[in-house]
């Protein structure tokens, strides 16, 4: 309810033309408007874009704006439509198969080879190779930091989008499937394997950076 | 340690942690995936890895809007209020 009446305030002084209260929405939105247009559209560049004209979209609806739905999701839903018409003027085919999906085409969280064979006679698909504990230390250094965000950037924009949003972001799962028009399943699906190769990407360099 | 056939397998497990963290595990598979985690340590290891990476995650900081995109967005809001 607190929520609610905040987002009534807020309305009102948006629409009372307060500057501060805009630019603190812009602010708050911005990254993760950025991160779900990159779904739909091939580079940075294009997802700004994309997000700039999400605002223009905004602002050109906030009167007619009823409130049925939260800001937020109201805020998302101009995003993907405007990111869906320009991917679609940019050629590009939807990756609407990932997003609704992405169970089709399996993948493992850690690598099969880490593991016994699942026939194996005294210990199937226990650790081959297991996970050491990580140094708490290293875990809060910079250069971890900026392997991390490597990682994410690798990730196929449908699972960047969903751990970005989960993770860094601080949304809850079904802020999440709002915003992006996902099933709790496939939502949860694409951040398991998000999380996996993050988790991945650190135990690598991690264990470069002990030796 | 006897292996029972019903009992998870590491690589299984792997597979069940984000079910796990978000609460989606049904009750019997959740007490299969917590009796596995009391008895081996890698999987332990594992577990606590991926809850330190979603914390580690939320230390990122958010990606910030440039000084010229902010301007540009604060020039419509003005030309919106006047308009």
């Amino acid at each position: 309810m607190g929520q609610a009446l905040a987002e009534e305030k807020l309305l009102e002084s948006l629409r009372a033309g307060n500057e501060e209260a805009f630019r603190e929405l812009v602010r708050e939105y911005q990254p993760s408007l950025v991160r779900v247009a990159r779904i739909y559209v091939s580079n940075q560049a294009a997802a700004e874009d994309v997000a700039a004209e999400t605002w223009l979209g905004v602002l050109k609806g906030l009167d007619r704006f009823e409130g049925r739905s939260s800001l937020r999701t109201w805020i998302f839903r101009i995003l993907t439509n405007i990111a869906k018409t320009r991917a679609v003027r940019d050629g590009r085919t939807l990756p609407f198969s990932a997003l609704q999906d992405p169970g089709r085409v399996p993948e493992a969280a850690v690598d099969a080879d880490r593991f016994l064979d699942p026939e194996h006679p005294r210990w199937p698909g226990h650790w081959a190779v297991k996970p050491e504990a990580w140094p708490e230390d290293a875990l809060l250094a910079a250069e971890t930091r900026d392997r991390l965000t490597e990682a994410i950037e690798a990730l196929p924009a449908t699972q960047r989008a969903v751990i970005s949003l989960r993770d860094i972001e601080g949304w809850s799962s079904e802020e999440v499937r709002n915003a992006l028009d996902l099933s709790e399943t496939n939502q949860r699906v694409l951040l398991h394997r998000a999380r996996s190769k993050v988790r991945a990407a650190l135990e690598e360099y991690l264990k470069e950076a002990g030796t | 340690m006897n292996e029972q056939v019903e009992q998870l397998s590491c690589q299984e497990l792997v597979e069940l942690v984000t079910d796990y963290l978000e609460g989606a595990l049904p009750e019997e598979a959740r007490l299969r995936f917590e009796d596995h985690i009391g008895r081996c340590g890698a999987c332990k290891i594992y577990l606590e890895q991926m809850r330190q990476t979603i914390v580690v995650l939320g230390h990122l900081p958010e990606a910030a809007l440039s000084p010229d995109a902010e301007r540009e967005l604060l020039q419509a809001f003005r030309g919106w209020r006047s308009g």
